[in-house]
């Protein structure tokens, strides 16, 4: 109940009230190329926050800094900070636990070639759950989660890459969901999905943001304007506009947003 | 003045350590805190050594053989060993050398024709889900697995036995044709697939026919993985042992014809060896194969190289 | 023209089938006069007595063992070495370790050969006991000569994964080792085990290496410090002076050797076959 609380108000450290993510004055580069400028941005617990901008403004680089994906880029430099519920990422914290802790979709589906089991087992194995029974619940749960568990649950023994595309993303997620992240990411994760299965992803979002807080980069705006709550606008690295989602649609501060918004270019 | 800036802004490369503003990149992390993480990952940590162990081995192995050979082969690389007639006395390994070359290469000039066009016809005149495609391509494969043993003896039976009445490096060249077959094919296969079928569009929109194509653009297009396959051909003759002992044999000289017996270099090696009396001269015979072979391959690999840059 | 290169193709399944005829027409009346259960399983190989015997059952053991040993000492060194190669080394370092490796791989066999003859078995006498010509020895010496084809093979079958499944991994959470050998090292299988058969046909079909030091007694080994013969060091051995039957049993060897080799290929291509259906 007191966790609940936490969540619906963001994280306290003595009297300060942190938001599940803050991120300050992040630069990032790759060698030479600013890929990032001074981006500020806070995102709270248990809303989507939704990123847009044009292709290579910046909004994946930026989603890949929250888990530290970025750090297998080489040539790949960052400096600023991203808190994690106060914590400086980019401090002393374990990479593997806070990639634990913040969990990710890809835009492309990329579940592992063994079967849907072991796909969703593999996080928990990993998290040194061994027991037979445990990780039966969870890849049973964590499909549940991601409302797949009917469609999957007479073929867990079966490869993954025989599903179809929707599937196998819907898949992914409850892969991420079964190590129990607090956070989860997600890097366009419809732009390869027909329109069936995109409904079906937006309306898990949706369901999934009672417990978690997600941050998606979208390149379709009307996906952004349906299910975000935030919404932040990249172009060419920086964040040039951030707010609640329907102001930024509705009435743009910022005429370059308006202009994406409208269309104009993109 | 705006753009100047940006200008400026542009050419400034971040130093390694810090930002525009100085402030550090904190996203590398550092050694310590790498062990650090790695001491919480056991497994990681294991299979980590494990890795750089196993890199350690094979390194310390190609020293280990290479420095040994240089160590006990070059001080017994004296000029006699490279004297034209072999005598007991000199030991030379000129005939063998000479012997290699010719068997090599007369094997080459079978084997090339034959494998480049079985090549062609897979990759420009067939579809893969052919049956008779499928069964040359496992005919290929499995010449290509036979042991060297078995082509030795094959070539004793039909050449030496049958054929020639006796060893000659007729029989050697003959066996070497057949062994390297598969090689030639292979890699000119690949070559002719590297070519982009634009290549061959292009040509067939100028009217070019069929024929024309494979020979004017198709062929000279992949002419370098050709000849870096052909070079590797030859690498694989001279390193060859087991399937020319019984064929062309061991006779240190030259012959007449290529009905006659003479053994190649890999082979003066096994006999010098063989008879335990003529170490010295065996390793120094080590390091001109192994210096053959290495140049042999170096010279494959370079021209291959060429040949990816292109596209 | 097409006709040509049809016929030149077709070349290649005449080389196989004069070979299998020769070898299998000179290989089958003899071992019709041995009998095939006597040729393969006994142990008695004494051409020389009356009645001779032509028992390859020790030949054959032999190479099992030696291939074994090689298999052993070549396979978690190549592996290991596959993974350094695809997913640690830094490129500097990389531009000195692949030629290494390719010098590893163009060494010939002959040389090979002398040097477990010269350096590795004396190694082996004078801190095992023996005579160094032995099991062990040559499994270290063609454990070496393996490595190559494990090495390269494996490294290609990792640099051919799409980096989404080390992606995927990691934001999972799993370090580096863990995505390299729990995901990438199961996803690459059906390479990697290629390269593993590949090396076992290596290690089968070796001739000149082997015979200089796997010691070739005729009798059933007791320990790795035993001398044991190899169908390969076999044939190598005795052809030059054999006459009648006895050539007759050692070209039946070759058949032997040949159908093992067959066997290993179908294998690989199965598993390319089961590698194309995921």
């Amino acid at each position: 109940m007191i966790n609940n609380d936490l969540k619906q108000i963001g994280y306290t450290r003595g009297d300060k009230v942190f938001p599940k993510f803050r991120v300050k004055d992040l630069d990032l580069f790759y060698g030479n190329f600013q890929a990032l400028k001074s981006v500020d941005m806070d995102m709270e617990a248990n809303e989507i926050t939704a990123l847009i901008g044009p292709s290579g403004c910046g909004k994946s680089t930026f989603l890949k800094t929250l888990n530290r994906m970025n750090d297998i880029v080489p040539g790949c430099r960052v400096s600023g900070s991203v808190l994690l519920d106060g914590t400086d990422v980019y401090g002393g914290m374990d990479v593997n636990l806070l990639r634990k802790r913040v969990g990710m979709v890809f835009q492309k589906p990329n579940p592992f070639p063994s079967s849907v089991y072991d796909n969703i087992a593999y996080g928990p194995k990993t998290h040194g759950v061994r027991k037979k029974s445990e990780l039966d619940d969870i890849v049973e749960s964590s499909l549940r989660q991601a409302a797949i568990w009917d469609e999957l649950k007479d073929r867990l023994k079966k490869s993954a890459l025989g599903l179809s595309g929707g599937q196998q993303q819907r898949l992914c997620i409850a892969r991420a969901l079964a190590v129990r992240p607090d956070v989860l990411l997600m890097d366009e994760p419809t732009s390869a999905l027909d329109p069936i299965s995109t409904g079906k992803i937006e309306e898990l979002a949706q369901e999934l943001k009672k417990e978690y807080t997600i941050v998606i980069v979208t390149h379709n705006m009307q996906q952004a304007a349906r299910i975000s709550d935030k919404t932040g606008f990249f172009l060419l690295g920086e964040l040039i506009e951030f707010g609640a989602t329907d102001e930024v649609f509705d009435s743009p501060r910022d005429k370059r947003t308006e202009d994406y918004i409208t269309g104009r270019f993109g | 003045m705006r753009s100047a800036t940006a200008v400026i802004k542009q050419k400034f490369t971040p130093p390694p350590s810090c930002d525009l503003k100085g402030r550090p990149f904190v996203n590398k992390p550092s050694l310590r805190k790498k062990l650090a993480e790695y001491k919480r990952h056991p497994f990681s940590l294991v299979m980590l050594a494990l890795v750089i162990l196993s890199a350690l081995i094979t390194a310390a192995i190609v020293l280990w053989i290479v420095i040994h050979v240089i160590i006990q082969g070059a001080p017994n690389l004296k000029a006699s060993l490279f004297e034209l007639e072999y005598d007991s006395e000199n030991l030379s390994l000129m005939p063998a050398f000479f012997n290699t070359l010719i068997i090599a290469g007369m094997a080459l000039i079978i084997a090339v024709p034959i494998g480049v066009a079985a090549a062609v016809f897979l990759t420009e005149y067939t579809s893969s889900t052919n049956k008779f495609v499928a069964v040359v391509r496992m005919a290929a494969e499995t010449l290509a697995g036979i042991p060297s043993i078995v082509y030795g003896i094959f070539g004793m039976i039909l050449f030496v036995e049958m054929l020639f009445k006796g060893f000659s490096l007729i029989a050697g060249i003959l066996t070497m044709a057949i062994m390297i077959l598969p090689l030639v094919m292979r890699t000119t296969e690949e070559a002719l697939r590297a070519v982009p079928d634009t290549f061959r569009e292009g040509s067939f929109a100028l009217g070019a026919g069929k024929l024309r194509t494979i020979f004017r653009v198709v062929l000279p297009s992949a002419m370098p993985g050709i000849i870096a396959g052909v070079i590797l051909a030859f690498g694989r003759v001279v390193g060859e042992t087991a399937a020319l002992i019984y064929t062309s044999g061991t006779v240190k000289a030259v012959p007449d014809s290529l009905l006659g017996s003479g053994e190649t270099l890999a082979i003066h090696m096994y006999t010098l060896s063989s008879e335990g009396l003529h170490v010295n001269e065996a390793w120094a015979t080590a390091i001109v194969l192994i210096l053959l072979v290495l140049v042999i391959n170096g010279a494959a690999e370079f021209v291959s190289n060429k040949f990816r840059k292109k596209y | 023209m097409k006709i040509v290169f049809a016929a030149m193709a077709a070349v290649f399944i005449l080389c196989i089938v004069v070979i299998c005829a020769f070898i299998f027409a000179r290989s089958v009346p003899a071992i019709g006069e041995i009998g095939l259960f006597e040729f393969l399983f006994s142990t008695e190989w004494t051409p020389n007595n009356t009645p001779a015997s032509y028992g390859i059952g020790t030949m054959i053991v032999g190479t099992c063992f030696v291939t074994a040993g090689a298999l052993v000492i070549g396979v978690p060194i190549g592996l290991l070495m596959a993974a350094f190669m695809a997913r640690y080394c830094p490129a500097p370092l990389y531009k000195v370790m692949k030629p290494m490796t390719n010098i590893l791989a163009g060494i010939p066999s002959i040389v090979y050969g002398y040097f477990g003859m010269m350096v590795v078995a004396p190694i082996i006498r004078d801190n095992f006991g023996g005579t160094g010509y032995s099991i062990l020895t040559a499994s270290i010496v063609l454990g070496i000569m393996i490595l190559p084809t494990v090495i390269s093979v494996s490294e290609s079958a990792l640099r051919a994964l799409p980096g989404t499944y080390y992606e995927g991994a990691l934001a999972l959470g799993a370090t580096h080792e863990r995505a390299v050998f729990m995901t990438e090292f199961p996803a690459a299988r059906s390479g990697i085990l290629t390269s593993v058969v590949l090396g076992l046909g290596r290690v089968v079909g070796e001739t000149m290496a082997v015979v200089m030091i796997v010691g070739n007694s005729t009798a059933l080994p007791d320990s790795l410090l035993d001398g044991v013969r190899t169908m390969t060091s076999h044939i190598v051995l005795e052809l030059g002076y054999a006459t009648d039957l006895h050539r007759g049993a050692l070209i039946a060897t070759a058949a032997v050797l040949f159908v093992f080799i067959l066997f290993i290929n179908l294998l690989i291509a199965a598993i390319r076959g089961k590698g194309r259906a995921k």
